[in-house]
């Protein structure tokens, strides 16, 4: 039974991918695809997530700064291929003699972007999470900071927008590392790019979760304390998960800008940062495939439920949010669980702290 | 140690597959430099239907967030303006279906809802917007599916585009007008005060450059974010720069905290007047203090005397959901849907290719309620003319000034030989 179940999360990646790469592109328009492009973007977002706080604890609300990181990267590479030899548009718009600023000027390089893309959130997470875990900051503490850093960032971006594009935002790209954005052919392609990074952040999560390392991390976030006791530095373990999911927070950013054509502060800011927890608390923090899907989940509802009643969308994510958490605070992944357990017993004890937690080790897979 | 290696197979399998797939896939989409990549000829062909006894047309606007205050009044006003042209035959005998969707005020979901209209449900135009950031952000879709937006708000200029129809005015019709009314008052010192984004900084760059040209001297230029309200120390640098006059290019609910801190301050529309190109008939009794005095440069106010006017003023104030009073960005917005009907029916199709054609002619006209306007067939924008009105205790404008003609829209201010022609040339090859 135990030995079977790694094999049966890997299958589900499997069929996920299946479904993703293999069906979705047959089956939806091109619109649709571009729409499940985007909802990949804040999956891998999402599976980060789930790995910081899901697994380590860490309540991480600011993870649209490392979202802006990747997403403002690629999107100023994406600028500049556009503009050729020239300045940006909306530069010369605001102050038509200025030259390029200087941080833009690595942009050009297609490999300097790919690398920002990896090393920038690498390098502020690690320097931000090993000056705030040595420290022990945590809980409340932590997660007012790292909102406190996305809304800064935000409102940096919106006040230099002849640096940035403001709150206008970086749209009009009409290349993407040589290919042609407005050729339906390379949208898939990117929109490819988008879930096959999802489902290798899936299979890295997967191997996380069941290595040594998942183990200490599950152990941190229960009783960090005695985790220290046994020898173990928890700011470690916590400074490697916290890392991790910075580093999938800007792939998916970086992805999103080819896709969506666009990116404003209002993407990374503070409502921004706690939808993207949102769908992480839907789907069931500490699971799998949880935190894809949930994020996925609340994407679509975005894009689809906005549409036919704009006012009352935000009212039901809001009231499936408590619910959620009301009835199910270990998402919606944990429902198998709980009439696995029904099915068991037929009188269910009311949920104790102990319960949620057994609960919590069954979404493990 | 069997296991390990055997992920690591799949691993690599899957990594394989994905490149494979991604390789095969690149084998077959443009590159660029290619000859197809120059224009928008990789747009699918157009999926609107036009054999049944109606047509879907799509109005984007924000429903909810900051901006759905004033964006709801273009979206009913456009409601009501297919509902007449509906009771009177609709276009080409075609009834209008129109499909609402929102923006959210996300400059993003401008985007993706525009992409839905013209791919899922196939509209054969769209209308609405309001900020210049949703605009930026609906340009590349309608482009690159070759589709039709109308965008009714007053705006900044430099830019055109063959799939944008421009019915609010451009900055020689109502930035220029507003400086040679200063101009005429004999104001020497202005100082600018704007919301931080495209249009008031734009607008800022072009005043600047005009007021050289009137020798009227800058004394000052603050910004303050579109969603934030604290004007208190912006206005004391106003206070103690003495300026004659001041230029209000802020949007929003934002002019509500610059008013209050403005008369906190103790200045008054005797000794410091200003004049505002966002405030209108909506805003004015919304500013949370009296705004008597103070000017707006706009083409339309509810007080204009035109022949139209009093059949638009009555039909509104007998709509649902009508605020009662008319603006300019309401009339634009009512302009652009009639605009449409007649392109539409000079061109006989829906045709996009057709319906540009047909604005070519230079001929396009419609008597709105701001008088006869004439579409520019080469730069999609209309003719206006400019009005400033003061602000009387009604809320309502008297007019003070008009200009002596219909302005011809220029966008790219080529009349204009105070606009460095370089400049100009950066904006229309970056636009290019």
């Amino acid at each position: 039974m135990t030995k079977l179940k790694p094999w049966i999360s890997l299958g589900g990646i499997g069929v996920f991918a299946f479904l993703l790469l293999g069906v979705a592109p047959l089956v939806l328009t091109d619109h649709w695809i571009n729409n499940l492009g985007k909802y990949c973007c804040w999956a891998i977002v999402a599976v980060g997530i789930g790995l910081a706080w899901g697994r380590g604890g860490m309540l991480v609300m600011g993870q649209g700064v490392f979202f802006a990181l990747g997403a403002y990267a690629m999107a100023m590479h994406l600028t500049l291929e556009t503009a050729g030899d020239r300045i940006p548009g909306f530069m010369v718009l605001y102050d038509p003699l200025a030259p390029l600023p200087a941080f833009w000027e690595p942009f050009r390089s297609a490999g300097f972007t790919l690398l920002a893309i990896v090393l920038l959130p690498v390098i502020v997470s690690g320097i931000l999470g090993y000056a705030l875990f040595k420290r022990r900051v945590k809980g409340a503490y932590f997660a007012i900071l790292s909102q406190a850093l996305a809304v800064a960032l935000a409102t940096l971006i919106s006040s230099t927008i002849r640096q940035t594009g403001g709150d206008t935002g970086l749209s009009d790209f009409k290349y993407f590392f040589g290919f042609v954005l407005n050729d339906p052919a390379n949208k898939l392609l990117v929109y490819l790019i988008a879930a096959g990074l999802l489902v290798v952040c899936l299979l890295a999560v997967w191997q996380l979760y069941r290595s040594r390392f998942g183990e200490l991390l599950v152990a941190t976030r229960d009783a960090e304390e005695r985790v220290r006791f046994l020898g173990y530095d928890p700011a470690n373990v916590k400074l490697v998960a916290f890392v991790a999911s910075a580093l999938m927070a800007s792939i998916g950013g970086a992805m999103f800008v080819p896709i969506v054509g666009i990116i404003t502060p209002a993407e990374i800011g503070a409502a921004a940062s706690i939808l993207m927890i949102a769908g992480v608390a839907l789907g069931g923090r500490a699971s799998l495939f949880g935190p894809a899907l949930g994020a996925m989940a609340v994407g679509w509802g975005q894009s689809s439920l906005g549409s036919t009643w704009p006012d009352g969308w935000t009212y039901i994510l809001g009231l499936l949010f408590i619910v959620v958490i009301l009835f199910l605070p270990n998402g919606l992944s944990s429902l198998p669980a709980r009439f696995a357990a029904a099915r068991r017993s037929p009188a269910p004890p009311p949920p104790t702290p102990a319960a949620a937690a057994a609960e919590l080790e069954g979404v493990r897979s | 140690m069997s296991t390990t290696s055997k992920r690591l197979r799949t691993l690599t399998a899957l990594g394989a597959l994905g490149t494979t797939v991604a390789l095969v896939l690149a084998g077959c989409g443009a590159r660029a430099g290619d000859s197809a990549s120059a224009g928008g000829t990789s747009a699918a062909p157009s999926c609107v239907d036009t054999s049944g006894d109606s047509i879907k047309l799509g109005f984007l606007n924000s429903l909810t967030g900051g901006m759905a205050i004033s964006e709801k009044t273009v979206s009913n006003v456009l409601h009501m303006a297919a509902d007449e042209i509906n009771a009177g035959g609709g276009i080409l005998g075609k009834k209008i279906a129109y499909i609402q969707e929102d923006g959210a005020t996300d400059w993003p979901t401008f985007a993706e809802k525009t992409e839905k209209l013209l791919t899922q449900d196939c509209v054969a135009a769209v209308f609405g917007g309001w900020t210049s950031s949703s605009r930026k952000a609906v340009k590349p879709v309608v482009e690159k599916h070759n589709g039709l937006f109308f965008y009714p708000v007053q705006y900044e200029g430099l830019e055109s585009s063959p799939n944008i129809y421009y019915t609010g005015a451009t900055t020689n019709q109502q930035i220029i007008p507003a400086m040679d009314f200063l101009a005429t008052k004999g104001v020497k010192r202005l100082f600018l005060a704007g919301s931080d984004y495209v249009f008031p900084r734009t607008a800022n760059a072009i005043i600047k450059l005009y007021a050289a040209k009137l020798g009227i001297q800058i004394v000052g230029e603050e910004y303050v974010p579109l969603d934030k309200d604290d004007w208190t120390s912006q206005v004391a640098k106003i206070v103690a720069a003495k300026p004659d006059f001041i230029f209000n290019t802020i949007n929003g609910s934002s002019n509500v905290g610059f008013i209050k801190a403005y008369y906190d301050a103790g200045l008054n529309a005797r000794t410091t007047p200003i004049i505002s190109v966002s405030i209108a008939e909506e805003e004015a009794p919304a500013m949370g203090h009296e705004v008597t005095g103070h000017y707006a440069s706009w083409n339309y106010f509810q007080s204009l005397k035109t022949p139209t006017n009093p059949k638009f003023i009555e039909s509104w104030k007998k709509y649902p959901n009508s605020s009662g009073v008319t603006s300019d960005p309401m009339e634009a917005a009512y302009i652009s849907l009639y605009l449409y009907k007649a392109l539409v029916e000079a061109a006989g199709s829906f045709d996009v290719d057709k319906v540009n054609a047909a604005a070519k002619s230079n001929a396009i006209t419609f008597d709105a309620p701001e008088g006869k306007v004439t579409l520019d067939g080469d730069n999609h924008h209309i003719s206006k003319p400019g009005h400033i009105g003061q602000i009387n205790p009604n809320n309502q404008f008297d007019i003070v000034w008009a200009s002596d003609k219909f302005i011809e829209p220029d966008p790219y201010l080529e009349g204009y030989d105070w606009f460095p022609a370089d400049i100009r040339k950066q904006l229309v090859d970056a636009a290019g």
